[in-house]
């Protein structure tokens, strides 16, 4: 079984804070509020980067999720009054949509957790986890390298531009 | 270290909490932030692999990066979306935005 340890307990905050906010996001009447409870969820997720040993990540994650994209939903929910307060958050395949959203996580969770607790499964808790990892300066050599993901970079930086151009003319008033 | 099964329940539970949210709420702003959710969930996923699988190799952060680039670009787009909706229907709600049903 398995023994409760330091990383297993920091693990479960970060996991409870990105569950309970995530369940404070779908379940809350005020959006204010419920834009506040996904910055509480994506800090969780950020936790959860940090502990699997991307720091990157997690400071992407506090600096583009949180101050960007959750201000921004903050900013679209103060400019469409009258909207934060609805009488009727759901609507009516509301218990469709939880069966649906349940038989998923059954489905996901029997497989996740079969090939390691089930009958013919390997039992194997921790399996032969590398100690280092490549750090964030590989990352950024990968990023601009001829040979990996330079393409990739410059089509996302386009895609940046092209998005922020639509949004403006989207969104203009006249 | 935490074994991997854990951040995979955990992500799935996220996906499954951010698909209720985009299938069941009524307000479109709403429905942005539980496809937020469902990114993140994602994310969380892709670097999970990466960790346990490929430490020494870059491209599931790399992934991991875009997705976040193509996360920022759809909520963008998609406020703005609602933003314009907003002004000429003086309503977000999904219901009433039905212009296109036949």
């Amino acid at each position: 079984m398995l023994e409760i340890n330091l990383p297993l307990i920091v693990f479960a905050i970060f996991a409870v804070l990105a569950i309970g906010g995530a369940l404070g996001v779908v379940g809350s009447r005020n959006l204010i509020h419920g834009a506040l409870y996904l910055i509480v969820s994506l800090f969780g997720g950020a936790g959860l980067f940090v502990m699997l040993s991307a720091p990157f990540l997690a400071a992407v994650q506090v600096l583009v999720y949180i101050g960007a994209i959750a201000i921004l939903i903050i900013f679209a929910v103060m400019l469409t009054r009258g909207m934060a307060q609805t009488k009727e958050v759901v609507n009516r395949q509301w218990w469709l949509s939880a069966i649906l959203a349940l038989v998923l996580l059954a489905v996901i969770g029997i497989a996740v957790v079969m090939p390691v607790w089930g009958p013919n499964g390997s039992n194997v808790v921790n399996l032969q986890v590398a100690e280092t990892t490549a750090g964030v300066a590989e990352l950024g050599i990968a990023l601009v390298d001829g040979n990996q993901y330079v393409l990739p970079f410059e089509i996302a930086s386009l895609l940046l531009t092209a998005a922020m151009i639509g949004a403006i003319v989207v969104a203009r008033d006249d | 270290m935490v074994p991997l099964w854990m951040y995979l329940l955990v992500a799935a539970a996220l996906f499954a909490i951010g698909i209720y949210g985009v299938l069941a709420r009524r307000t479109a702003v709403a429905i942005l932030m539980c496809i937020e959710l469902m990114l993140n969930a994602v994310i969380i996923n892709l670097v999970a692999f990466w960790r346990f699988l490929t430490p020494q190799n870059m491209s599931g952060q790399a992934f991991a990066a875009f997705v976040f680039v193509v996360a920022a670009a759809e909520a963008a787009v998609g406020l703005a979306i609602i933003l314009a909706v907003y002004r000429t229907r003086k309503s977000v709600v999904v219901d009433d935005i039905n212009l296109l049903k036949g």
